[in-house]
């Protein structure tokens, strides 16, 4: 018997409305420099699967390690949801998908022997200790490669796979009590070659923390902000990308009519989407982890509230189309709404376009972080330089921003015509961390965005 | 179960370890204001460390039927890893820590129902349109270690939590209330969770306008948890130290904070959740000062980093099944001043609580900085807490602050389970809010 034949036999007489078995393997490896020396380097692998049921409404869920007896794994987990359910399981329609979907592999991880992966990390050390004053460095590098086989009660069998590649970097600088610290970080769905030639961006993190240690300070309040399309794309992400998250909506009255489609949330030029469907990004997949296929999904067109992210429960509970979100970060989590790839796009506005007339503002750059509580929301730059007289001037201490998804994204005065995608990220919901997402944008200009004190 | 131990002899490693984790847990969830989800997650794991020609080599597997080729994989990577300061410790003396409470093991699905179900509709009476989440969770965790050196250290932990909060909606205002804690140790006295998230609605009814500049600010000890604990204790990691990357690195022995300012990290406090005999390489738990009246005291180490550092491990060693030992904290205690709670506000003209942060841990922790939004916090004036603030953002370094204590509370509580802390008020952080 295959493994699918073996997963579907499981399935069988489960007694539960709906019913869902996935299971995992996984090989990473991992590099990592502290300082000067290589502090660790390991491969890891992994297995382990996981059921999810619903009876009447409730979910149970299971997960293990142990993949040998999935029958019974599929009896607790359906003890569990009829212990739960007490309303009506309701899922929206889809078409039971079956797929066998190849992972995207430009320049595969897996073929590259662990000695040049080494010697490109050393390089990068290397470069970063090539600026005079660097205290400590970290310099990460990380490969994984992830086969999850799934199928439903409904007839859906999705096998795919998934390799993902990460990069991350950073410096320390110190002057006696003062600490400054500067990074950036990159990730890519199945191209080894995004993390080679990353020379000029990787000494400038060594540069950048020295230099942070002779910049100064700024005062928090309200100010004129432009945004690189990186930290932009956080923007996107944070401020408006978790709201649109049905499962945060689709049981609340009072959300529900905030988040009504048709509201205005911002200027004409604003345009937002999101989509596994987008190809080649770190968020991109083909089904979600419920076997849904994936889209672009419009969330502000014109900006207007045209749509939102779904699961099949949230879709069906609001009586719209499931969207392809519902994403585990792995086998030990049910799928929740996630994001995939969320786009601010393109206007038609140059960089010069956007400094003019900006005579005191903050051209905020790279990212720290974001994080959201719906109504409100922070973003952190990596870098940050003051505005004076519509040019670019000396470089400050990094900036933490915040705003209100009500009135933030109605100041966006300004949409650059350069895209550009942050690909370093990873999203946590619900215990779900780092979920390969990307986001991105253009250059945006925000009027009025609180900023913090640095 | 293969033994790893000897397939590492076999195969001419000079030193091994094997480490093996296991862990039950029964998570049930609510969500408008009703159950719904129960899960259990089963996990388990082996990770093989070795020291191979004076280098570290680690290679871990969660399947079972892949632990044979652990050694294989360790003999590939050992090479290239980094330089063992140490060497690995042998059999030891272990205090008894209180952490296994079999009342949790033998907890009932329908007593964690009615714990969750309880708690919403109690805060619910006063507050119908709070729109409630919460969550009861039961585990078991099982530890074992063994190595070359002889050592063979073993031990059961459970854990309880609870947490619960909800939102309220009013227009385009949100508002987010939660408390939760966790123990090793069951516990049933729940009305005090409900007591607080009443107390969070109460101070949030009215708005205020907050403050601009630097201003009085007492942080709750959930304040304290969300605004200094990170930024506070990253300069205290080993590794931060031994690179130099710590503001704290050669300041050992120095007056940094206040002297009304202790810390300690101390994993033999009884019932707490993360509370054990030894770490996770077999060095038996201590209570470690780490800021003593202000005076810097000790710094967190494992093995390695204590090896490097020509110091001895503060058993402090915490490690994920796929990755090598690092120092962390356990369970940080600070302890309490001698001010009652209530006085923190007096003579307070202008200032404000700080409660739960957004966005806190972004941006420069190592230099002791922080810089949040205030997702929850309350305007004071004239010594009266008068609303809740929004759109507002506080920054700081909290060595600085900490240096400009005002008071500190006479009563240390816990913080989900991982921290006890007293209400600290200080000065020298700048608030800064949306008009």
């Amino acid at each position: 018997m295959t493994l699918r034949d073996q997963m579907q036999d499981a399935i069988k007489g489960h007694g539960a409305d709906y019913l869902e078995i996935r299971l995992e393997e996984s090989d990473s490896t991992r590099i990592q420099y502290r300082a000067r020396e290589l502090e660790e380097i390991g491969r890891t692998s992994g297995r382990g699967g996981s059921v999810r049921a619903a009876v009447k409404g409730g979910w149970g869920f299971v997960s293990f390690n142990d993949t040998a007896d999935l029958k019974s794994r599929v009896k607790l987990a359906v003890e569990q949801a009829r212990a739960v359910g007490s309303e009506k399981t309701d899922l929206a329609e889809t078409d039971p998908s079956v797929a066998d979907v190849p992972p995207v592999l430009v320049n595969d991880p897996g073929s590259v022997p662990l000695a040049d992966k080494k010697d490109q990390m050393d390089h990068y050390n290397d470069l970063i200790w090539s600026t005079p004053g660097i205290q400590s460095s970290t310099v990460i590098y990380g490969d994984n490669r992830r086969r999850v086989h799934y199928v439903n009660s409904e007839g859906a069998a999705v096998d795919q796979e998934f390799v993902h590649v990460i990069c991350y970097v950073s410096a320390v600088a110190r002057d006696g009590g003062d600490v400054q610290q500067a990074s950036f970080s990159i990730g890519s769905l199945g191209d080894y070659g995004l993390i080679e030639g990353l020379d000029d961006q990787v000494r400038a993190v060594g540069q950048r923390a020295v230099e942070l240690l002779s910049a100064s300070g700024i005062e928090g309040g309200e100010r004129t902000v432009i945004l690189d399309p990186v930290l932009a794309g956080v923007f996107a992400h944070e401020a408006f990308g978790h709201l649109s998250e049905a499962d945060h909506v689709y049981e609340s009255d009072q959300l529900k009519e905030i988040m009504v489609l048709g509201r205005k949330f911002g200027q004409p030029h604003l345009n937002i989407v999101d989509g596994g469907a987008i190809p080649d990004l770190r968020g991109s997949m083909a089904y979600d982890d419920e076997g849904t296929p994936t889209k672009r999904t419009d969330l502000i067109r014109d900006g207007v509230l045209v749509g939102r992210l779904h699961s099949r429960e949230t879709a069906a509970k609001m009586g719209e189309t499931p969207s392809g979100n519902a994403r585990a970060i792995s086998f030990n989590h049910p799928p929740i709404v996630r994001m995939t790839n969320t786009i601010i796009e393109p206007g038609d506005a140059s960089l010069e376009d956007l400094l003019e007339g900006v005579d005191d503002g903050v051209y905020v750059r790279n990212w720290y972080g974001g994080m959201t509580s719906m109504e409100m929301f922070t973003f952190s730059s990596g870098e940050a330089y003051m505005i004076r007289k519509g040019r670019i001037e000396e470089m400050v201490r990094p900036v933490m921003l915040s705003g209100n998804v009500f009135k933030t994204l109605h100041q966006i005065d300004g949409i650059g015509n350069d895209l550009g995608m942050n690909q370093g990220g990873g999203c946590g919901k619900a215990g779900q961390s780092p979920l390969p997402v990307s986001n991105g944008s253009p250059h945006i200009r925000i009027r009025n965005c609180l900023v913090s004190g640095a | 179960m293969a033994d790893l131990i000897q397939l590492a002899k076999d195969a001419g490693f000079d030193q091994a370890e094997v480490y093996r984790v296991s862990s039950e847990s029964q998570p049930i969830g609510f969500e408008t204001n009703r159950l719904k989800e129960a899960s259990r997650r089963d996990t388990s794991g082996a990770a093989l460390r070795v020291i191979k020609d004076g280098r570290l080599g680690l290679s871990a597997t969660t399947d079972p039927a892949a632990e044979d080729g652990l050694v294989a994989r360790v003999v590939e990577l050992a090479p290239f890893g980094a330089k063992a300061a140490f060497e690995m410790p042998g059999p030891d003396d272990y205090p008894a820590v209180d952490i296994f409470d079999p009342a949790i093991a033998a907890l009932e699905f329908d007593t964690m129902v009615q714990t969750g179900q309880t708690l919403i509709d109690a805060v619910r009476r006063d507050w119908p349109e709070l729109n409630c989440s919460a969550n009861v969770s039961r585990g078991v965790h099982t530890m074992s270690l063994s190595n070359t050196s002889g050592l063979e250290a073993e031990y059961r932990q459970t854990s309880y939590s609870v947490g619960f909060g909800g939102e309220l909606v009013r227009g385009d205002d949100m508002l987010f209330v939660w408390e939760g804690y966790g123990a090793s140790r069951l516990f049933t006295d729940t009305d005090w969770m409900v007591e607080s998230v009443l107390r969070q609605l109460e101070w949030s009814r009215d708005t205020a306008e907050a403050p601009s500049g630097q201003v009085p600010v007492i942080f709750t000890p959930r304040g304290v948890s969300a605004a200094l604990l990170g930024p506070l204790l990253s300069g205290f990691n080993g590794k931060a130290v031994m690179t130099g990357s710590s503001p704290m690195a050669e300041r050992l022995g120095d007056k940094v904070v206040d002297e009304r300012v202790s810390v300690f990290d101390d994993a033999t406090i009884a019932g707490a959740i993360g509370s054990r005999p030894c770490d996770d390489e077999g060095v038996p738990s201590r209570r470690v000062a780490l800021i003593d009246r202000g005076v810097v005291s000790n710094f967190l180490y494992d093995l390695q980093t204590a090896g490097r550092m020509s110091a001895a491990s503060t058993g402090s060693a915490g490690r994920g099944l796929t990755s090598l030992p690092t120092p962390g904290t356990s369970v940080v205690d600070i302890a309490p001043g001698d001010t009652p709670y209530d006085d923190l506000f007096l003579g307070i003209k202008e200032g404000i609580v700080v409660e739960r942060l957004l966005g806190a841990g972004q941006g420069n922790q190592m230099g002791g900085e922080f810089k949040a939004n205030v997702l929850l916090g309350y305007k004071i004036e004239n010594g009266e807490i008068v609303g809740r603030i929004k759109d507002t953002m506080i920054s700081g370094n909290v060595y600085d602050a900490l240096s400009k204590l005002e008071a500190v509370s006479d009563r240390a509580e816990w913080v989900y389970g991982t921290l006890r802390a007293p209400a600290i008020r200080c000065l020298g952080v700048e608030v800064a809010s949306a008009g």
